[in-house]
């Protein structure tokens, strides 16, 4: 019975926060620029910035809304399906979360509204910094919830009494680097995301010979966009490892399928875990002294090995191996094609090159699918513990939940959130193919000067 | 101990903030079919809501995260006994949301439908569900040291549903004044005479409550003990009467300001009864989860304080502030263009 529960729960969190991350990227990186290109409007008054704004924001709602609601659930779930952990965590845990809510969800709520409905209300700058707030609330919500997953990741500031852990020192959450490595390395890739996007929605348009130098304008901001932060998620990608070869050794050692505990450990290019004979069935290319070097910026250093790590303790090799491997790859590789971008942009060679857009169109997928890597790495390799050294995933689950309850609402969660990624999937791709609207928007421009004092 | 009583006091002020402002466009949502009977009504319901919603729904995920940080043993417990209702709530909220913003994307008469179904049963199953559940806290779950003994069935119990049907009379004329409020015309004066019948229906169900209460839960006793507590419910009362005095003279603002009022002090008049209980248990006194025995750490709530006391004011600000920008009327050519985005 416990086991069927932990099992449902498990799958339905997996679930619902890889579904709920599927919109996440995009308005974490999207927002950006179309703030950008509105300040672009208002500094210069060049209605094409006006059109890029509305035409990149009208797709940056669509996908906002799903965030939001699928954000709800995640919002309740550590209740619902995970009581123990709440109790014994609550005391330290729920702070971020309720600072999320009070600190970020409203700023982010109110100000879309603002900005959704008040293009007649407010002024052109009011209206401009609304959605930059937006932006900001964006911002600061994945900041809080990533210092509660970093944590998760690497607990401090607690002390255990009372029977649970509590918090005494708050400042040692709000600065956990792992909190924040996280969040930036979750951000920067959201932009990433909404770079690629927005290149590939133009490329589409671009091989149509459609609005194009709309088209090309939104393509060469995006490529640098997506150029910078894909560098900069390297970088950040970087200080991760090192913190987690520090704090979580075992998710490291399954990271690189890395067995024997040694010092000067090499890295290796690829290979395939043995679970069963605690080695890796094969190993292609080996880097001297790499993974050391990745592990603790030192040739030398001593890696753990899973050998030294007890069984139950270990987390599932292969599928954190292999999402590392591929999202490291993945990674690279959309840094080359941003790069391919902006250089193509630059030397003006966009609307030659039809096989470089029509790849890109095809890679509007590739950063979605990157960042659940990135998450399975990060969360799957936290397994066996819900909160790294301090409780295990099997002690967080409700006592008071029964299977059928978990299976009933599993159940009810791949029906609705697989509709509605239907929908959201129908929306996004109807309204990207239409292109920007010929008059700015359904807005008549008679109404903006009425409100801003001018004759129609 | 303080801090832990501030906290059972800003829970209190969160929840009734939330029905307070969410009731309103919950109550909108309940009475579209039966207002909008043109497009154009319609389209002027969703409008006159249209800004806010998302906002005011704010309110229950930080009611939902402040009882997390602040009584974790109260989000474990509530959250996971009630499971199933809890999870419908979560599905309402979630196809309202979609609904309002998906709604004008498409043209077709069947997508228009179908999300109009999602806005209406979206908008009843939050505000029934949350009087059911709150219903039963007051009356007490069945649980004890072994856990719980209910289900979502043992919910519906007369006296959760009474508490639910209270509710939904709540918002659906607070969300009646609101149509009223911000449309002008036919729509406006149709919203206002629905509110006035509607209100004779919020009067029955309060008044079954405030006499069933006494004897359906244990929240007289708070009262008894200090009758001049007796002044929350008496003044629930007179905001309720004033809310039809003022409806009836067509002061439509000051009907809403009634009809917010009668909504906080009967959030109140719950919570006095309440204290110092969050999630009293039916079957054995000790095994109530209260602001004593389910709360944070005292350093945990100072801090928790003072996030409250440095945000909340800051988000009353700009939302007061987002409210008057909006302050005027919805008209039909704001209508137009509600399928701008």
């Amino acid at each position: 019975m416990a086991e069927t529960v932990i099992g449902f729960s498990r799958l339905q969190f997996a679930l619902t926060a890889m579904f709920h991350f599927i919109f996440v990227p995009l308005t974490l990186g999207l927002v950006w620029l179309v703030a950008w290109w509105e300040w672009k409007y208002v500094r210069s008054g060049d209605e094409k910035f006006l059109r890029m704004a509305k035409f990149w924001g009208k797709l940056f709602l669509i996908n906002f809304v799903l965030g939001v609601v699928t954000g709800i659930t995640m919002e309740f779930q550590f209740g619902m399906n995970w009581a123990e952990y709440a109790k014994y965590v609550g005391d330290i845990f729920g702070a971020p979360l309720a600072i999320e809510a009070t600190a970020a969800f409203f700023l982010e709520s109110t100000f879309i509204g603002l900005w959704i409905f008040g293009w007649k209300k407010i002024s052109k700058k009011m209206h401009a910094a609304a959605i930059t707030i937006v932006a900001f609330g964006t911002a600061l919500s994945a900041l809080w919830i990533c210092l509660a997953n970093g944590w998760m990741q690497n607990p401090v500031g607690y002390t255990l009494r009372n029977g649970r852990a509590e918090m005494t020192d708050f400042a040692a959450v709000v600065f956990n680097g792992t909190g924040w490595l996280i969040f930036a390395h979750t951000v920067l890739a959201g932009f990433v995301t909404a770079g690629f996007f927005v290149m590939g929605v133009s490329a589409y348009h671009l091989l149509r010979r459609n609005e194009i130098p709309f088209f090309k304008a939104s393509f060469r901001t995006a490529a640098v966009f997506a150029l910078a932060a894909g560098i900069l998620v390297v970088g950040t990608g970087d200080q991760q490892g090192v913190r987690v070869a520090k704090h979580q050794p075992s998710k490291f050692a399954a990271m690189e399928s890395q067995w024997e505990t040694e010092a000067g450990a090499p890295y290796t290019v690829f290979a395939w875990p043995d679970r069963t004979n605690e080695k890796n069935a094969f190993e292609f290319l080996k880097i001297p002294k790499g993974l050391s070097l990745m592990g603790f910026h030192d040739g030398a250093a001593m890696i753990k090995g899973l050998k030294d790590i007890p069984r139950e303790e270990r987390p599932p090799i292969l599928p954190v191996f292999l999402s590392f491997k591929l999202m490291v790859a993945f990674g690279f590789f959309m840094i080359l094609m941003a790069f391919l971008g902006w250089l193509k942009g630059k030397r003006g060679r966009l609307e030659s090159s039809p096989r470089f857009l029509r790849l890109m169109v095809w890679l509007i997928p590739l950063p979605y699918i990157v960042i659940q890597l990135g998450w399975i790495v990060t969360e799957l390799g936290r397994q066996p513990w819900l909160v790294y050294g301090l409780m295990r995933t099997a002690d967080g689950a409700s006592a008071s939940l029964v299977p059928s309850q978990v299976l009933l609402s599993l159940v009810l969660f791949t029906v609705v959130y697989g509709a509605l990624g239907v929908v959201d999937i129908y929306l996004l791709a109807k309204y990207s193919r239409r292109g920007p609207d010929k008059d700015g928007g359904h807005i008549k421009v008679s109404h903006i000067l009425e409100a801003e004092g001018g004759r129609p | 101990m303080t801090f832990a009583i501030i906290w059972f006091i800003l829970w209190g002020v969160l929840w009734a903030a939330y029905f307070i402002l969410d009731g309103f466009d919950l109550g909108a949502g309940m009475l579209y079919p039966f207002l909008g009977k043109s497009e154009s009504d319609r389209a002027l319901i969703r409008r006159s809501i249209g800004p806010m919603w998302d906002g005011n729904e704010v309110w229950l995920l930080t009611a939902g995260g402040a009882t997390f940080a602040a009584f974790p043993a109260v989000y474990a417990s509530m959250f996971s006994y009630l499971y199933t209702a809890l999870l419908l709530v979560l599905f309402a909220l979630i196809f309202r949301g979609v609904s309002l913003e998906f709604r004008a994307k498409d043209k077709r008469a069947s997508w228009g439908k179908f999300w109009d179904i999602g806005f209406v049963a979206g908008s009843l199953l939050p505000a029934l569900l949350l009087g059911v559940a709150f219903g039963n806290v007051f009356r007490g779950l069945p649980m004890d040291a072994a856990g719980y003994h209910g289900t979502l069935f043992s919910l519906l119990n007369p006296y959760g549903l009474l508490t639910g049907a209270l509710f939904v009379a709540l918002f659906l004329v607070h969300g009646a004044i609101w149509v009223a409020l911000k449309t002008e015309g036919d729509l406006s004066k149709r919203a206002l005479a629905l509110a006035s019948k509607l209100w004779f229906a919020e009067a029955l169900a309060a008044v079954v409550f405030l006499i069933v209460t006494p004897f359906a839960t244990k929240l007289v006793v708070n009262y008894l003990v200090r009758p001049w507590w007796f002044v929350v419910p008496a003044l629930a009362v007179l905001a309720l009467v004033l809310t039809m005095s003022y409806a009836g003279k067509g002061e439509v603002g000051l009907a809403f300001f009634a009809s917010a009022a009668t909504i906080g002090l009967v959030t109140a008049t719950g919570l006095i009864g309440l204290y110092p209980n969050l999630l009293p248990s039916r079957l054995d006194a000790a095994s109530s989860l209260t602001l004593f025995n389910a709360s944070s750490s005292p350093y945990t709530l100072k801090i928790m304080t003072v996030v409250a006391l440095i945000f909340v004011p800051i988000v009353i600000a700009y939302q007061v502030w987002v409210y008057r920008v909006f302050r005027a009327k919805v008209a039909a050519k704001d209508a137009e263009t509600d399928s701008f985005y």
